[in-house]
């Protein structure tokens, strides 16, 4: 199995295993393990049991009356922000601990950048009693300190990444050298949907969950699809999540909100997929940002999770194939995304989320009041609260 | 070249290893990240190397997210970034030192893929004679391992502690000039004992081939390099000669010439 050709791996061009030789079995044996724990109706009750009575599963729909009338559209919020632990990540979580429990692995490791997956990491192996280590850029412990509070308080050990930019790019290269080392008792816990396959496609399963609720839950509210789906796309793990139930819906359209930071032609910014070139970074062939060297380009964006120069190889083939669309906003109209949804609708988004919010208030105006649209609040801005209050915006 | 020579093999890679056998020898393979401490002692000290008894140099391209290496190599590859060393002055810096020894480039695929079609005719005209790239295992791009394979550069593959017998033998099948044998689960650096283990992975890899082996990450006294040698053809000696070029170029010069003596035993 080791030495056959992996491009079913792929999406497209895209994707792959581009990793240090070592960890070409511990791959070939995660993917087994998974596609047996997807055989196993066990493992399904156990995933479907976590989601339920841990995570608080199904998250609602919710209606936006005045976010709605702002823009000129019926917005639906998937409600990923209602998540314990606040956000998305937690579906991945949950999948992979059950996962390593299943493969004997007691010791697990995660990178993160604004903490939010550290944290969903750090929970669930509290919950199950395994050993938990997360890596994290010095840059970001102190952009999200009470993210690491949390996970310390949480039994899990905080290792600080000094290299390079010291933020999630570097932080996932510590990790891939944790596991290149310690890869017999160790599980890596990617928190998106990038990296060496299987993970790719693996995180994007775990995350479609909510896609699968927020189609039945358009469906039954609605009578019909949603016109459009939005989600912020850093790695791209909730857009992923979202989109995938809708793929084949041709008439759904997908739109990925990627982060312009301060502008698309400022070199500052985490906007992949619409200004980079395809690359090699952390085991995928995807969109990134390079120079003309082939030099990964520090990304930058106002919110840690999106700071990202890579992006999920399934993001790129659905670039290319035309099946979904992807936009950027800047660091300054996702601050005004995180007021106008706090303002209009009574809910903090993280900044992250707060990228597709920002979107939609600039494209108001090209949907009719009819037309449905789903938009992913992928985190809470709890998180995000200090950073947002210390920029002064409500004086703006 | 003599007529008898060149029925060893045109690859010079592989002739090295054939003349080191006929004797009896091991051979010495230093590791530089190019354009570390700066380009200028770059060459000088690949040129050290060269005349403190190296059979072959692996030239390291500098990449910002070097995610096989440990602190030292790391480091290094960053202060070589930082003095704009990028593929094509790495390509400079060997054509400038001019050695006789043959000439591995060790580089992440990024670069290499950046650097255009004809990046590794570029590589064999600037003097390199060996590409190894670190993460591109055994099937994981057939095309862009076809595009190395097919190369004027022989493809030099790797094998870890991990990979299981039978891979091993598809890994050397592939590949040419020598086997790099990764000696312990982990990145490159420095440790204070080989890993037990390295016996019994060497013994699987020689039974798995009939090219050279070469033992590398983690050695690095010359009681490393003497051990290492006698479990394989040639020892490969990374970050404790990156970590001396960090203080002077002398200091990595004697550092090899203590590994060399390490490596023939006396």
């Amino acid at each position: 199995m080791s030495a056959t050709v992996q491009m079913t791996d792929r999406f497209g061009a895209f994707g792959g295993r581009y990793v240090p030789e070592t960890l070409i079995p511990a791959l070939d044996e995660l993917e087994a393990a998974y596609a047996a724990a997807q055989a196993d109706p066990s493992f399904r009750n156990d995933l479907s049991s976590m989601l339920s009575t841990y995570v608080g599963r199904p998250s609602p729909l919710s209606e936006a009356p005045r976010f709605s009338e702002l823009v000129g559209a019926r917005v639906l919020l998937k409600r990923e922000d209602l998540n314990h632990t606040g956000a998305h990540k937690i579906n991945n979580t949950v999948g992979q601990v059950l996962l390593a429990r299943r493969m004997g692995k007691r010791r697990i490791i995660a990178e993160t950048g604004a903490g939010q997956h550290g944290v969903a990491t750090a929970t669930v192996c509290a919950r199950y009693g395994l050993d938990c280590v997360v890596y994290m850029g010095e840059e970001d412990m102190r952009r999200q300190s009470l993210n690491v509070f949390r996970m310390r308080l949480m039994g899990a050990t905080v290792v600080p990444v000094t290299g390079g930019t010291r933020t999630l790019k570097d932080a996932t290269s510590e990790a891939i050298r944790d596991w290149v080392t310690n890869v017999t008792d160790t599980h890596y816990i990617i928190g998106s949907v990038v990296g060496p396959a299987p993970y790719p496609r693996m995180v994007r399963d775990f995350q479609a969950v909510i896609g699968v609720e927020a189609r039945q839950q358009v469906v039954e509210r609605t009578d019909g699809l949603p016109r459009t789906v939005v989600a912020c796309v850093g790695g791209g793990s909730n857009a992923m999540g979202i989109f995938h139930a809708f793929v084949e819906d041709a008439d759904v359209e997908l739109v990925g909100v990627e982060a312009a930071g301060e502008g698309l032609d400022s070199e500052r910014h985490s906007a992949s997929l619409m200004r980079g070139t395809p690359g090699v970074l952390h085991g995928a062939l995807s969109y990134l940002l390079q120079d003309a060297a082939g030099q990964v380009h520090p990304a930058h964006s106002i919110s840690a999770g999106l700071d990202y120069p890579g992006v999920g190889p399934e993001h790129s083939f659905l670039k290319e194939s035309g099946r979904a669309t992807y936009v950027a906003v800047t660091d300054a109209e996702a601050l005004e995304g995180f007021r106008t949804l706090s303002r209009l609708e009574g809910i903090i988004p993280a900044l992250e989320s707060a990228h597709a919010v920002a979107w939609m208030t600039r494209e108001r105006g090209r949907w009719s009041a009819t037309d449905v649209v789903l938009l992913c609040v992928s985190g809470r801005g709890d998180k995000d609260v200090a950073q947002v209050m210390e920029m002064g915006i409500l004086d703006a | 070249m003599a007529s008898g020579l060149a029925t060893i093999s045109s690859d010079p890679i592989a002739a090295r290893f054939a003349s080191l056998r006929e004797v009896s020898r091991k051979a010495f393979v230093p590791y530089v990240t190019a354009g570390h401490p700066d380009p200028n002692r770059s060459v000088e000290l690949l040129q050290g190397l060269e005349d403190a008894g190296a059979d072959v140099i692996e030239v390291g391209v500098p990449f910002s997210d070097p995610l096989a290496d440990g602190a030292v190599i790391q480091a290094s590859s960053q202060r070589a970034l930082e003095h704009g060393v990028r593929l094509d002055d790495v390509l400079e810096i060997i054509s400038r030192a001019a050695l006789t020894v043959p000439v591995v480039l060790f580089s992440y695929l990024n670069p290499l893929l950046r650097g255009g079609d004809d990046v590794l005719e570029r590589a064999a005209a600037a003097g390199a004679h060996g590409v190894l790239v670190t993460d591109l295992p055994l099937g994981a791009d057939p095309e862009r391992e076809r595009w190395f394979a097919e190369s004027p550069l022989a493809f030099i593959r790797l094998v870890a502690p991990t990979t299981p017998a039978e891979r091993m033998a598809q890994i050397a099948r592939t590949g040419r000039g020598f086997v790099y044998l990764i000696s312990r689960l982990g990145v490159t650096g420095e440790q204070a004992t080989l890993s037990p283990e390295l016996p019994r992975t060497a013994a699987r890899l020689r039974a798995a081939t009939t090219l050279p082996v070469c033992v590398g990450f983690g050695i690095s006294r010359p009681e490393h390099a003497r051990a290492a040698a006698q479990l394989a053809d040639g020892v490969v000696v990374g970050s404790a000669i990156v970590r001396a070029a960090d203080r002077s170029v002398a200091d990595a010069i004697a550092l090899a010439k203590s590994l060399r003596l390490g490596i023939d035993g006396s």
